[in-house]
């Protein structure tokens, strides 16, 4: 017993001693950009820009792989900012545009499909779900970020994204085109 | 012979009123000798919870239930909403949305009434003696009857009247300029009913605690000036009749304020802090009815006219009168109209659905033809600079076109976007037929959006600190609970074998013995 008491403590040591010196030989020094980015991003790690959270997310704008557009929920004014940070021409790109015109999604529960599983109210990065077990869910529409976090642990493929619902607090006129098919005028 | 003797005769302010500004043709003779009759209870009456800037009322009946005339059946939610009342006596339908007066017609939630036809009713306000309330018991009865600005901003009037708080207020202005063309509710109402807007202004400047009341009404309306004269004074309040230009945007409260008092309000604020505040006359004449009488508003005056309305009338309708059946009680429409609006043909708000009832703030529903709107053939800007000239808030509206085209917003608001009153001057002046008024509409909107989500995103960024921060709560409070557990295990453990020896000394003690 003495013997394997012995052999074992050694090991530890051993190896441990060899994890901390491989640690210190070989840090990896992140770039401060990262941090810096990353402290811009919405930091909900939602996954929508195809990384594994905001951290990975910022690794790769940090090293150029990944283009500002990249986070959905940060929109048009986060890829402005990150261009900044970043020095990437942001204004010429035509990919800003892209992002303008994309419309805020957010997350929509079937309540006829729901089972009252609390999956999704247990992932939701920004608590946007409310409900209970064997209680129907809702999503708070303000708080939802349109991420798919609940979309995939869903067992009944009760949710769906669907483009923020207007109300009359939010609805503004359309932009007028100039072909005039709308209702533009003034009379008198 | 010197000028000097007609230097008094000519009041600077009717002169030149305020900069810029159009002169479209009135067309208020249409309805301008037509007398205010009453609208006969329509068959289904829908009256939104929301006639009002601010937050929406809540429901206070369910369906099934019978309703009496005046009974509260939505209250008011919050510092800046409005109560709402039945405006008949019958059985409530529904309790649900409906499509709101609104040209995008969004559901709005609704309360749809079927009257019993007996229009019977229900108990009404306690009445007040105006002369010896108190100023917070003339604004708590005006907050109770549900009042909005009844000219079309529909903003709760029990806030405004309680600006004397915030202000040092001197005058009261009653805002009977009426500058849109068509409509003439406010003319016929001062007309016939002066007296009693007289009194409900006499009863707004007591409880704003004014010194005096100009009642200010546009020069094409001079049976309503005579009629109004007939009143100097009210309440111990000296009133007086002033004639103001006719020209549009003059009932835009800054600009009557210009005109009135020459001072020009300061940009995003209020008139008040001029000192003065600005009522309009129906809102006036709701007033009077809420504190003689204690009647909640529940009806108003609306003129429904144009060229495709086969009898153009001013009526008195109650508040959810579906716009169909106010059409069709005006014999109907002669034909198809180019456009349908709530409102004056300025700033009226096109509406899809002839369903859809009239509000608080409803003070016309036009139905034009296209002979009366203008073509649409679009034109590229050709820098005349007509729009910057009319402009009455000094902007320039090609200049805020040409940046909103460009997607530079942020540009636009720098120039004075967020200083636009959406008057339609630029638009009804442009030579071009460009979309200017629209194109800024749409940029405010878009603005307060990008507005909105930016703080949505800073809510987001909270939610998800917030979120990690508890689960790492919980996750150390489970830590804790387990360490806790654990050393409670050892503990008793420790006790059972101490307690075991014990019991083997004893014993063994025993054994001894």
């Amino acid at each position: 017993m003495l013997s394997a008491i012995a052999s074992m403590t050694a090991m530890g040591a051993g190896l441990g001693l060899a994890l901390g010196v491989a640690a210190r030989k070989f840090h990896v020094e992140t770039p401060p950009i990262v941090d810096e980015v990353e402290a811009l991003l919405p930091g909900t790690n939602c996954g929508q820009c195809g990384y594994p959270g905001c951290r990975a997310g910022a690794e790769a704008l940090a090293d150029g792989s990944a283009p500002v557009t990249l986070c959905p929920p940060g929109g048009r004014d986060l890829a402005l900012e990150l261009a900044d940070i970043l020095g990437v021409d942001a204004g010429a790109g035509g990919d800003l545009d892209g992002i303008e015109e994309a419309e805020q999604l957010v997350a929509f529960i079937f309540e006829d499909h729901c089972t009252g599983c609390t999956k999704c109210f247990k992932r939701c990065p920004t608590d946007a779900i409310v409900g209970a077990n064997r209680q129907i869910h809702t999503v708070i529409t303000d708080a939802c970020i349109g991420c798919d976090a609940c979309i995939e642990v869903c067992p009944t493929e009760a949710i769906i994204h669907r483009p923020k619902p207007r109300t009359l607090r939010n609805w503004y006129w359309d932009r007028p085109t100039a072909e005039a098919d709308g209702d533009t005028r003034l009379s008198a | 012979m010197s000028i000097l003797p007609f230097a008094g005769r000519f009041d600077p302010a009717r002169l030149f009123a305020f900069k810029g500004g159009v002169h479209p043709e009135t067309r208020k003779f249409l309805t301008a000798e037509c007398e205010i009759e009453e609208m006969p209870l329509p068959a289904l009456i829908r009256v939104p919870l929301q006639q009002h800037i601010g937050v929406e009322a809540e429901p206070l009946v369910e369906r099934g239930d019978e309703v009496l005339k005046g009974q509260l059946i939505g209250k008011a939610r919050g510092p800046v909403s409005a109560n709402i009342h039945a405006p008949t006596s019958g059985r409530v339908i529904a309790v649900g949305h409906f499509t709101a007066p609104h040209p995008s017609g969004l559901p709005v939630p609704t309360v749809t009434i079927r009257p019993d036809g007996r229009d019977e009713w229900g108990p009404r306000l306690p009445r007040l003696r105006p002369e010896n309330a108190t100023p917070q018991d003339i604004a708590a009865q005006v907050a109770e009857a549900g009042i909005v600005g009844m000219g079309g901003a529909t903003f709760p009037s029990a806030v405004k009247l309680n600006l004397r708080t915030k202000y040092d207020l001197h005058t009261l202005v009653i805002n009977a300029a009426e500058c849109e063309p068509y409509l003439t509710c406010d003319d016929r109402l001062m007309r016939e009913r002066a007296e009693e807007i007289a009194d409900g202004a006499g009863i707004m400047a007591k409880a704003l605690g004014v010194k005096e009341i100009i009642v200010a009404i546009e020069a094409n309306k001079p049976q309503a000036i005579e009629a109004m004269s007939r009143h100097k004074r009210v309440l111990d309040f000296a009133m007086k009749i002033k004639t103001v230009p006719t020209q549009y945007p003059m009932g835009s409260e800054k600009h009557l304020v210009k005109t009135l008092t020459g001072q020009e309000t300061p940009a995003r604020a209020l008139t008040a802090e001029l000192g003065v505040v600005v009522h309009n006359a129906a809102t006036a004449h709701a007033v009077h009815l809420a504190v003689r009488y204690g009647e909640p508003s529940i009806s108003r005056v609306v003129t429904v006219s144009g060229r495709g309305v086969a009898r153009p009338a001013n009526v008195r309708a109650l508040i959810g009168t579906p716009v169909a059946d106010l059409l069709a009680h005006c014999g109907g429409l002669v034909e198809d109209p180019e456009r349908l609006l709530l409102g004056g043909p300025m700033m009226g708000l096109p509406i899809q659905n002839m369903r859809v009832p009239i509000v608080k703030g409803t003070n016309g529903v036009l139905a034009l033809t296209p002979a009366e709107s203008r073509d649409q053939d679009t034109m590229p800007c050709i820098r005349c600079g007509l729009c910057v000239q009319v402009c009455p808030m000094g902007l320039t509206p090609f200049e805020l076109n040409t940046r909103i085209e460009a997607g530079d917003l942020e540009g636009a608001a720098r120039v004075g976007l967020l200083d636009c009153i959406n008057c339609g001057c630029c638009s009804f002046t442009c030579p071009s037929n460009r979309p200017l008024v629209q194109t800024i509409q749409y940029a405010r909107g878009k603005l307060a959006e990008q507005e909105s989500r930016k703080h949505q995103q800073e809510q987001a960024k909270r939610l998800a600190e917030a979120r990690t921060a508890r689960l790492e709560a919980i996750a150390e409070a489970k830590r804790a609970a387990m360490a806790k557990r654990k050393a409670e295990m050892a503990a008793k453990k420790k006790r059972e074998a101490e307690a075991q020896a014990n019991a083997g000394t004893t014993q063994s003690g025993e054994t001894v013995k």
